[in-house]
């Protein structure tokens, strides 16, 4: 929680609704996406109940398992929502560049909160490893949607990463509240904060938005009395007298995903209002090259997924996550003075007034030569806590960089050392400097797979499909 | 056991004509979950039931159980534990490569008609005691002593004694898949067991002769075939029984609130409460809350004191408290940012960083 | 009661035996604070050398390196005095003056200018982009700081290894979460010698068993808040060890040199309140105390000896950065080291100032509790060691909900913070001075 969002939900709480903490949208909000609202069945590994599905808000499909014990129908379920996927995804055709697939844009899938990521990744665990021959045979596009929903689930895990979104996440990364980050997790909760109705204040939509009867959970857990008093009648008639029972299952489950199907719909419309940061794109097209390749998997080899990530897969995701961190971190902070403001008040950035500049002055380097090394000095209210020498960039400049010179009392030189291509900021022009910067640099050699050391446990055994992960239980 | 003085009349006055509301290991594991809370030891060592409370007070507690989830589960528990725990034997055979080769079972939950908790107890105390090696005891009833009050557990529970230690197995019906379960769920069942270890530890007064690990078994994959882990208590332990023992003393809880002070719901002839809310909202005010948002998801009366947290930092969650400089409450916060109040004189640091946060936030309007 | 420096040389003795046996690939060396790492390190060095092995040594920080080249240096010489170390650096790395002296010793940033030295040292971040070579041991210093995907880079570069580090200290971090990796033996967050054991259950672990730093009077709050199963003794006994004043004085200050003087400790407490993490009135505490030492002439005894307790033999640590800049600020000492106990890691002086990491706090993190960052600050010290806290701290552990998440098969990281507190605070209780 930084000091900037604390500070923002304490004025949500006085102004009686939510509070931007940014100003500028910090993900990709695709044009088309596909909208996802998952139920699973209490008290069970992640078994589908029901998803509503689509990419018009005007008209959802919802498909349901009408049994939810019974395999079958659970596959019969994910075989239809491959149908829904799968034909999404061909929207965005790959080519190939040369040796390159790309992608000129790339799928989006939308879930409302946490869980529904949850779902996703593990109903993709569920069925990426089926096959479509032997002795528990599923539809063609059950495995393959397996793959592509384990894709999704592990590109979410990359902070700055859009390919799929959790409203709740999106929001809260975008707006304060006035309540705790624990019930920003309800969906309509969070909205009531955001947008409240007409004639009801942020508060009251709040506390109506977590009465199951009036907003049913956002799922993929159900509310207990819809479960016990609504689902298992209809469920036990469907047993009785499946072809007559299937309207009132279907109306029941309807019922419980429409609304936040609407809701999720209104989070991707208030994205829509703001302006995309100035990197969104950047982020939007590794997305699409991620796509693309793992699209080119897909057409020529396609194995499923690890069950767990091997000690090179894990060590090369980890420099990756926390590569992807720092990017989005920093160009967050330079995309949005907003999020900067978060840096100032820890005194890790600045932002004042340039009171001087000495283009010219020039210093000896290591090797004996006279180089360029220009100075600014800016004046500033904010408490700077850098020590002398700390590099420091610009996000008007975002090329120019230098280190800190000298801060005293609200003063603070900085020498400027790289990016002098760039025209020096001039005498009272606003500027801003931080020190959260991009690491940059390569990141380590990973030896091959093959060549795993024995400290990690030597080289592991290839993974390959089984019957056995083919025909795993699902009761 | 020692023998204990009989309850402190202050708590039955507390409660209010009604027998006290049994613990279960999850209340004694909530002993951890909120310990700075003394609204919530109050009512817990009272034995008062806090779902009635909070439903009078129209706050009810959103805990409802799915009956697919209860299916679920109990059917979980009787496969494995059907024909004596014969599958339940195999897995700790098969997985934990135990040397279990004549295995007895003992279900200790019947003792003929006489069905008395001191007697289940006492029997419970007689078996585990002095019970032959290599046998599963299920359904004991345990007795442990919270704030200086006996209470009884009767957990869901099988204990297996193998080589001379006392192993605990948790029974629990959340899947572990490739390995992993939902670490809360995890952490839940880790803080149970620990009790369990605690009172049969206590029980059979000898520390060593139970394991510090516990058995947990779950559902395998997205399977009902079990997968036995086993879990490390020993941090839940010390927890534990540290806030058992500064708990040792009912007296000093109870003699902060004043004489007479009643929780009771006063129900009519037909049981429906009659207590006035405001009445029990004045007493429930005497204990004082240390609400954070987590209560919410583990206490019955979690929406009754966010409630009473209205405009408070703490309602914010504790990572807001902080960062708004410990601050009590929200207005104040905000006064001490926009500079309208100056704050107590120690407060000058606080107001000093709520100001550049409010001036750097107005800023970037 | 056996001799400690008997005691020490038989568990060296032995560790160079399995060494010389070549009958593990992997042999690992716990050492409680100053139990003598360093000296193990240069010894093992030696060993090799003398046996004509090439050895690769892997340190964490560039301070780390240099502090290891030095010590090297001259027993190197002294044993081969044709033998030459090589450092390998970044390049535009300027080497250090007290590096640039040394006869044997050798600096560049590629293996080919280093001309094949006897050994090769750098930072684990350097060797991570060193390729092809393979060196028949390496040892890995520092290792539980060391996270584990850093060695999974580095491994093939060696062997055989001994590693060594403080199993008390703070544990690597990383600033992603994820528990995708959770309960995997091989999980890159986890600590390189964590890893290595969980897959290579034979490898021998050895533990130095004697604590040549720290004081009799740290000797068992340390060992039972920090080291609950091995513990560790004090190479000194009771009254060895003195600090001592060439002037009186009579302030509150003084009330706390006079107790950390008589105990070894002091718990320093400021009227109970909750402030921000940079609380002028405590940082100003540290700054007083830190100054007072020096305006008194601080002295300390070992044996008979009695040495100046000058600026650089004081350290003031805290947990947070802002919290370093705000006591340098104050403090305005040159000499005198400031730092987060990350930094303070591996380092030895003989008073220490300290800010507790729950002072002023309302609720504790898993951050402000972590045993390790405790550890390291209570245990840099030869003589004394003087926490300055807000009252409350006790009630703050009291009420802490314990929900930490658990994850199956992670290995249960012991000491326990919390309880690490309670121990450590228990223990200092008794030598309360208020502020």
């Amino acid at each position: 929680m930084s000091a900037i969002a604390a500070y923002a939900r304490a004025l949500a709480v006085v102004e009686g609704v939510a509070q931007p903490i940014t100003t500028v949208a910090h993900v990709h909000v695709a044009a088309r996406p596909l909208v996802l609202v998952p139920l699973a069945l209490a008290g069970e590994a992640n078994a589908p109940l029901a998803a509503m599905v689509g990419t018009d808000p005007a008209s959802p499909r919802l498909l349901i398992v009408p049994q939810p014990r019974d395999r079958q129908l659970r596959f019969a379920f994910a075989a239809s929502l491959a149908d829904v996927v799968l034909s999404y995804l061909d929207e965005f055709p790959v080519a190939l560049a040369g040796e390159e697939p790309v992608a000129a844009d790339a799928p989006q899938l939308w879930v409302p909160n946490r869980g529904g990521l949850a779902f996703l990744r593990l109903f993709g665990r569920s069925t990426r490893f089926r096959r479509t021959t032997g002795e528990y045979p599923v539809a063609p596009g059950v495995p393959v949607l397996g793959r592509w929903l384990t894709w999704f689930a592990e590109r979410s895990e990359y902070p700055g990463a859009s390919a799929l979104l959790a409203a709740t996440e999106v929001l809260g990364a975008h707006w304060a509240t006035g309540q705790s980050a624990l019930e920003d997790a309800n969906l309509a909760a969070l909205l009531g904060w955001i947008d409240p109705p007409a004639g009801s204040s942020a508060r009251e939509a709040a506390r109506e938005a977590e009465d199951p009867t009036v907003w049913p959970p956002a799922g993929p857990s159900t509310d207990p009395s819809f479960d016990n008093e609504v689902l298992a009648p209809a469920i036990a008639a469907y047993a009785e007298a499946p072809e007559r029972s299937t309207a009132r299952l279907e109306r029941a489950l309807r019922g419980q995903t429409f609304p936040t199907w609407e809701l999720t719909w209104r989070a991707i419309e208030l994205m829509r209002t703001l302006t995309p940061g100035g990197s969104v794109a950047v982020r939007w097209a590794a997305d699409c090259r991620q796509y693309a390749g793992f699209h080119r998997w897909m057409a020529e080899d396609g194995l499923p997924q690890a069950r767990r990530d091997g000690a090179v897969a894990a060590a090369r995701r980890l420099l990756r996550l926390e590569w992807a961190q720092q990017e989005y971190t920093v160009s967050r902070s330079f995309d949005d003075p907003r999020v900067m403001a978060d840096f100032r008040v820890t005194g890790e950035a600045f932002r004042g007034t340039v009171t001087e500049v000495d283009a010219e002055r020039r210093v000896e380097n290591e090797n004996g030569n006279l180089v360029k090394r220009p100075l600014v000095v800016v004046r500033t209210e904010d408490p700077v806590h850098l020590a002398v020498g700390t590099a420091v960039g610009s996000p008007s400049r975002p090329k120019q960089s230098g280190r800190v010179l000298e801060t005293d009392a609200g003063l603070v030189t900085v020498e400027i050392a790289k990016g002098l291509r760039e025209a020096l900021p001039r005498v009272g022009d606003d500027v801003t400097y931080s020190s959260v910067l991009s690491s940059g640099g390569r990141g380590p050699n990973l030896p091959p797979v093959e060549d795993t050391p024995w400290t990690h446990g030597g080289p592991p055994e290839p993974y390959v499909p089984t019957d056995e992960d083919a025909g795993e239980t699902w009761e | 056991m020692p023998k204990l003085p009989p309850p402190d009349p202050r708590l039955a006055l507390l409660r209010g004509s009604v027998p006290p509301k049994r613990h279960n290991a999850r209340t004694i594991a909530a002993l951890t979950t909120n310990p700075g809370c003394v609204r919530r030891a109050v009512l817990d060592t009272a034995g008062i039931d806090k779902d009635a409370l909070a439903r009078h007070l129209e706050f009810p507690a959103p805990f409802g159980q799915s009956s697919f989830a209860i299916t679920r589960g109990n059917a979980f528990e009787a496969q494995l534990k059907a024909d004596g725990c014969a599958e339940l034997l195999t897995l700790l055979r098969e997985t934990l490569e135990l040397d279990l080769t004549e295995v007895a079972y003992a279900d200790l939950e019947s003792v003929g008609d006489n069905t008395s908790e001191d007697v289940r107890n006492t029997y419970s105390e007689q078996q585990l005691a002095h019970g032959g090696e290599n046998t599963l005891f299920d359904h004991p009833l345990l007795r442990l002593i919270v704030a200086g009050q006996s209470v009884y557990l009767e957990p869901d529970l099988v204990a297996f004694q193998h080589q001379g230690r006392f192993h605990v197995v948790e029974i629990k019906s959340f899947a572990v898949i490739d390995g992993q379960a939902d670490p809360s769920k995890v952490a839940a069942a880790a803080i149970q067991s620990a009790v369990y270890v605690h009172a049969l530890r206590q029980l059979l007064g000898r520390p060593e002769a139970v394991a510090d690990e516990v058995v947990l078994v779950c559902p395998k994959d997205f399977s009902n075939r079990p997968v036995a882990t086993k879990v490390d208590v020993r941090k839940q332990l010390l927890v534990l029984d540290h806030q058992l023992k500064r708990m040792d003393d009912v007296d000093t809880l109870l003699s902060a609130l004043p004489a007479g002070l009643s929780l009771g719901l006063a129900p009519g002839p037909d049981g429906t409460p009659t207590r006035p809310v405001g009445e029990l909202t004045a007493a429930l005010g005497e204990m004082s809350a240390r609400y954070s948002p987590d209560c919410l998801s583990h206490c019955e009366l979690g929406f009754f004191c966010r409630d009473e947290a209205t405009g408070c930092t703490d309602a914010l969650g504790t990572a807001v408290r902080e960062q708004l400089g410990g601050v009590d409450t929200v207005a104040e916060a905000l006064q001490l940012a926009q500079g309208t109040w100056a704050g107590d004189e120690y407060q000058a640091e606080v107001a000093a960083v709520l100001r550049t946060t409010a001036r750097v936030f107005s800023e970037t309007a | 009661m056996t001799d400690p420096a008997a005691e020490a040389a038989r568990t060296t003795e032995a560790i160079l035996a399995d060494l010389r046996s070549g009958a593990h690939r992997g042999i690992v060396v716990d050492s409680p604070p100053g139990a003598g790492k360093s000296t193990l390190v240069v010894r093992a060095a030696l060993e090799l050398a003398l046996a004509g092995e090439r050895l690769m040594i892997v340190a964490q920080t560039n301070e780390q390196v240099d502090d290891l080249i030095v010590r090297l240096s001259a027993s190197l010489f002294a044993a081969r005095p044709d033998a030459r170390i090589g450092r390998l650096s970044r390049g535009g790395f300027t080497a250090p003056p007290r590096l640039a002296a040394l006869p044997n010793v050798v600096v560049a940033s590629g293996l080919a200018d280093l001309n094949d030295p006897l050994v090769t040292i750098a930072t684990a971040a350097k060797w991570a982009h060193v390729r092809d070579e393979v060196w028949p041991w390496a040892i890995v210093d520092e290792a539980y700081q060391m996270r584990s995907d850093a060695l999974l880079v580095l491994a093939a570069r060696f062997e055989r290894a001994l590693f060594v580090g403080d199993p008390g200290q703070l544990d690597p971090f990383s600033t992603v979460e994820n528990d995708r990796w959770r309960g995997l033996t091989w999980d890159p967050m986890q600590s390189a010698i964590s890893v290595l054991l969980r897959n290579n259950p034979s490898v021998p672990v050895h533990r130095l068993p004697v604590s040549w730093r720290l004081p009799y009077s740290a000797q068992d709050v340390v060992a039972s808040a920090f080291y609950p199963f091995t513990g560790f003794r004090t190479g000194t006994g009771p009254g060895e060890r003195e600090l001592g004043f060439r002037t009186a004085g009579h302030g509150v200050e003084d009330a706390v040199l006079t107790t950390a003087a008589k105990t070894g400790w002091s718990l320093v407490e400021l009227p109970r309140r909750h402030t921000l993490r940079t609380d002028g009135e405590a940082v100003e505490a540290v700054a007083a105390i830190a100054r007072r030492l020096l305006e008194r002439g601080a002295t300390a005894r070992d044996g008979s000896a009695v040495t100046p307790v000058g600026p650089s033999r004081i350290a003031v640590g805290a947990a947070h950065r802002d919290q370093v800049a705000a006591i340098r600020a104050v403090l305005d000492h040159p000499e005198i080291v400031v730092d987060t106990a990350n930094r303070l890691q591996g380092r030895e002086y003989d008073v220490t100032v300290f800010l507790h990491p729950l002072s002023g706090r309302r609720d504790a993190t898993a951050f402000h509790l972590e045993a390790g960052r405790l550890c390291v600050l209570a245990s840099r010290h030869r003589q004394a060691c003087i926490v300055v806290a807000r009252a409350g701290i006790r009630d703050l552990l009291d009420a802490h909900p314990s929900s930490a998440p658990v994850h199956l098969g992670d290995p249960v990281k012991f000491p326990d913070g919390w309880a690490a507190n309670q121990t450590m605070l228990a223990h200092l209780e008794p030598h309360t001075v208020s502020w």
